[in-house]
């Protein structure tokens, strides 16, 4: 197991957002991490790579203790990608070039920058490559952010809502783009996402969250209609259409 | 900066040729910097031309010119081009560790900290009085009191900040509006002393608080050049961490950047590289401010360009602003906070407008 967590706790003062959380992700595996608003998703991920540090429990990468680690040493295997990121005035090849920082030492190498362009030329960035993130559209922008998490080369990647901002045939491309990274490079994937049928397309295992507590966790065989809808407070029925699981709410 | 070995194929050979356009700028800017340089040094009451301050400085001729050189203008230039260099990458810094555009060593109350040390040296311990030697020029009895107390007062409120940030949890975000609030504290306090003293003090105050580079001897400018370069490598050496801070404090983590330690060293080297400025030369407005924002339309906000740089052009422009005050109605100098602040305001009023069009 790449990523292991066991028990991990977190609050706000009294407010308990994370109770009793624990799964595991292998290399090579898409996770989705599933609920509704105010489940705890978003501050599940952000303890994964510490940037909220978990009052209770373990989060293991690679068999060493995340608390334990720096966070170079962290940001070595771990790539995170926001979901708020800042647009500025640096070109989108620098933005990108900056995933390339914890490998840096004092200045970016001729490998680094080679890098930096094949991540470009994968997620459809090289014509964009001299432009300003701050003249970028959101969609683009989003974008951006990903190519940057995989140009860090990360063994496990982190990824926050990756698709809010963008239509419908850029969700598709994006995420196809990470899938494709996870198995060529055998990448672990934990994404919080808001789309069922998106996460039940691209992801190999669920983990659908519910007020603080993993409600359910596995394959494709704990999407069944009764989980989601007691996940979710909300009625659906999931069929199979061309092959592919998709969930509608009735 | 970025390494000019060809990559294989060549792919990102667009890229290289793009850094280097910046270094070409940086280089300009540079060769700007040295020609005013051998102007302000040959300009004055006693005509030199370049080519005699050129063979001054390399040694080359004795008497005269070389005692106004050594003693009197080399001193001048190089200072302002120190403390234009400090000013403005302190600015850079600030603007980006804090996520706001109008963080600058003057927005951010430690000048203001800085004149009320002073004020209350000129004061309190007498080290202030006026004299009327040679065009009722005011004369500051104790420099070295009232410097000494001026960069008190300026780390008495860098020490402030960075304890409101650290321990109280305000935000970089606010730490702005915080540096105004003890801005405005700090100007109460001196006006204050202000209104309980004389008038001599009060012109020895308001005189000390023009900024003035002739304040300057050697000894001062080796202080000035040991922090400001010192804290310049500080800041290239943290140039990538800078990068990771303006895409958010969250993606800089999962970058592996310690932000909190990022900005608290970040803050107390540009607060430093204040304090020093400001307690031996006086207030000068704008120079942090403006620099780091013209530099950021010339080559964008890239740190491992954009702190050079930002440092060259404040460089420029202090000289230049120095330069002026000296030469506009000569033999009167200006002070130079008042000439800073005035061409500063109008150029920044300029880009805001240049800034908006550009959307």
């Amino acid at each position: 197991m790449i990523l292991s967590v066991n028990g991990v706790e977190f609050n706000y003062r009294s407010r308990i957002i994370l109770d009793k959380v624990g799964f595991a992700v292998q290399k090579g595996e898409f996770l989705s991490i599933l609920g509704n608003n105010g489940a705890g998703k978003s501050t599940l991920l952000k303890t994964l790579n510490r940037i909220l540090l978990p009052k209770k429990g373990s989060i293991l990468l690679d068999n060493q203790e995340v608390s334990k680690l720096s966070r170079l040493a962290i940001a070595l295997k771990m790539a995170y990608v926001s979901q708020h990121y800042e647009s500025n005035r640096q070109t989108v090849f620098d933005a990108v070039l900056l995933g390339r920082k914890p490998h840096i030492k004092w200045e970016a190498a001729a490998s680094d920058l080679a890098l930096v362009q094949g991540v470009l030329a994968k997620t459809g960035l090289e014509e964009y490559a001299l432009r300003y993130l701050d003249e970028l559209s959101g969609g683009e922008l989003q974008k951006v952010i990903i190519a940057r998490a995989l140009a860090q080369e990360p063994e496990v990647l982190l990824l926050d809502e990756p698709t809010s901002n963008l239509d419908l045939r850029n969700q598709i491309e994006v995420l196809r783009t990470i899938q494709t990274a996870a198995k060529e490079k055998n990448i672990a994937v934990v994404a919080v996402m808001h789309d069922l049928n998106l996460a039940l397309r691209f992801s190999d295992k669920f983990l659908l969250l519910q007020n603080t507590k993993v409600f359910a966790a596995g394959g494709p065989e704990v999407m069944t209609a009764a989980n989601i809808s007691q996940a979710y407070g909300v009625p659906v029925s999931v069929e199979r259409v061309q092959n592919q699981m998709v969930v509608i709410p009735t | 900066m970025v390494g000019n070995e060809t990559v294989p194929d060549g792919r990102v050979n667009y890229y290289l040729r793009y850094t280097w356009k910046k270094k070409i700028i940086l280089l300009g800017l540079l060769g700007m910097t040295a020609v005013l340089a051998l102007y302000a040094i040959s300009a004055g009451s006693a005509e030199l031309s370049p080519w005699q301050v050129l063979l001054t400085l390399f040694g080359q001729t004795e008497g005269q010119s070389q005692i106004i050189i050594w003693s009197i203008r080399l001193p001048r230039v190089l200072a302002a081009m120190v403390a234009g260099i400090g000013l403005a990458i302190a600015g850079a810094v600030m603007q980006n560790i804090l996520r706001n555009p109008l963080a600058s060593p003057t927005t951010i109350g430690i000048a203001q900290g800085a004149a009320f040390g002073a004020a209350l040296a000129i004061i309190g311990w007498g080290a202030g009085s006026s004299s009327s030697t040679g065009g009722g020029a005011i004369l500051i009895n104790n420099p070295y009191i009232v410097t000494i107390s001026a960069f008190g007062g300026a780390m008495l409120s860098t020490m402030i900040i960075i304890f409101l940030a650290q321990y109280k949890g305000v935000s970089p975000e606010s730490m702005v509006l915080a540096g105004f609030a003890l801005g405005f504290f700090f100007s109460a306090g001196t006006m204050l002393l202000q209104y309980f003293t004389n008038d001599v003090n009060v012109a020895a105050i308001v005189f000390w608080t023009f900024g003035d580079i002739g304040r300057a001897s050697w000894g001062e400018l080796g202080i000035m050049t040991c922090v400001v370069f010192g804290s310049l490598l500080f800041f290239l050496f943290n140039r990538w961490n800078y990068n990771a801070l303006d895409s958010g404090a969250e993606t800089a983590k999962g970058l592996g950047v310690n932000v909190e330690k990022t900005r608290q060293w970040g803050m107390f080297f540009a607060s430093l590289i204040t304090a020093t400025v400001v307690s031996f030369l006086g207030i000068m407005a704008f120079i942090g401010l403006v620099a780091p924002h013209l530099v950021k339309r010339l080559i964008g906000g890239d740190n491992r360009f954009l702190i050079p740089a930002s440092g060259i052009m404040g460089a420029l422009l202090l000289l230049a602003a120095d330069t002026l005050a000296r030469r506009i109605i000569a033999p009167v100098v200006l002070p130079v906070g008042a000439v800073t602040s005035f061409l500063g305001a109008p150029l920044f009023l300029y880009l805001l407008v240049r800034g908006a069009k550009l959307r």
